[in-house]
């Protein structure tokens, strides 16, 4: 029963992220494209949190904090870019 | 009922919920008109699908393996704090670099407030 449970998770989890991906390919602008990559990003913890139960080991649960800190991290400098054209500015007083 | 199968039960019900929520995330990105009705999709049901989700694993990890695994609920505390915020920077970064609203918008205050310091001679 509860392997059961997982398995649609598993599947219900894979159909979101074909359609994510459908959004990356063929979002109108770039903003699209991020928020589903970030999206995705999301979606790949929970995979991994229930690969990690279907192969009873917590070996794998480390790398959920890889993944969102690197999601975020992505996101972040994605927008930076979008906004100003640069990700670090070099200036220190922030007003380009 | 034994013990185990309650157990089991309720951690299977919030794996079930945060799956479905993540669906519910797809479906929103694929049918919403424009950028920031999609990244509001996106920053809130995929943040409560993959809490839920974590939430389950923990649960059966704790009570079935009897292996507290706080990584886990560090986890949920990072997402939980940074989705918001990478939904906002987006959106932010979406508006500034000129993405239009879509046609059936009906207030776009934001602009409106734009103009008003403008006239007043501000700039930007």
């Amino acid at each position: 029963m509860f392997e059961a449970v997982l398995w649609i998770s598993v599947t219900f989890i894979s159909l979101a992220m074909i359609g994510l991906i459908y959004r990356v390919i063929k979002g109108p602008t770039v903003a699209d494209r991020v928020v589903a990559l970030d999206a995705i990003g999301i979606s790949l913890v929970s995979v991994i949190a229930l690969v990690s139960i279907v192969l009873e080991t917590s070996a794998f649960l480390d790398i959920i904090l890889l993944i969102g800190i690197l999601a975020f991290i992505g996101t972040v400098a994605f927008s930076k870019f979008l906004e100003k054209g640069v990700i670090m500015e070099y200036d220190r007083d922030g007003n380009r | 009922m034994t013990e185990m199968e309650i157990v089991k039960f309720f951690a299977g019900l919030f794996i079930l919920l945060g799956a479905f929520l993540s669906l519910v995330t797809a479906f929103g990105l694929i049918r919403l008109p424009d950028v920031y009705t999609r990244n509001h999709a996106a920053s809130k049901s995929a943040t409560m699908g993959v809490m839920l989700v974590l939430l389950g694993t923990f649960l059966y990890f704790w009570l079935i393996e009897h292996h507290f695994n706080s990584r886990l609920l560090l986890g949920v505390v990072f997402i939980f704090l940074t989705s918001p915020v990478a939904g906002h920077l987006i959106a932010r970064a979406a508006y500034n670099s000129g993405v239009k609203l879509s046609d059936r918008t009906v207030q776009d205050d934001l602009a409106k407030a734009r103009k008003k310091l403008e006239a007043e001679g501000h700039s930007k």
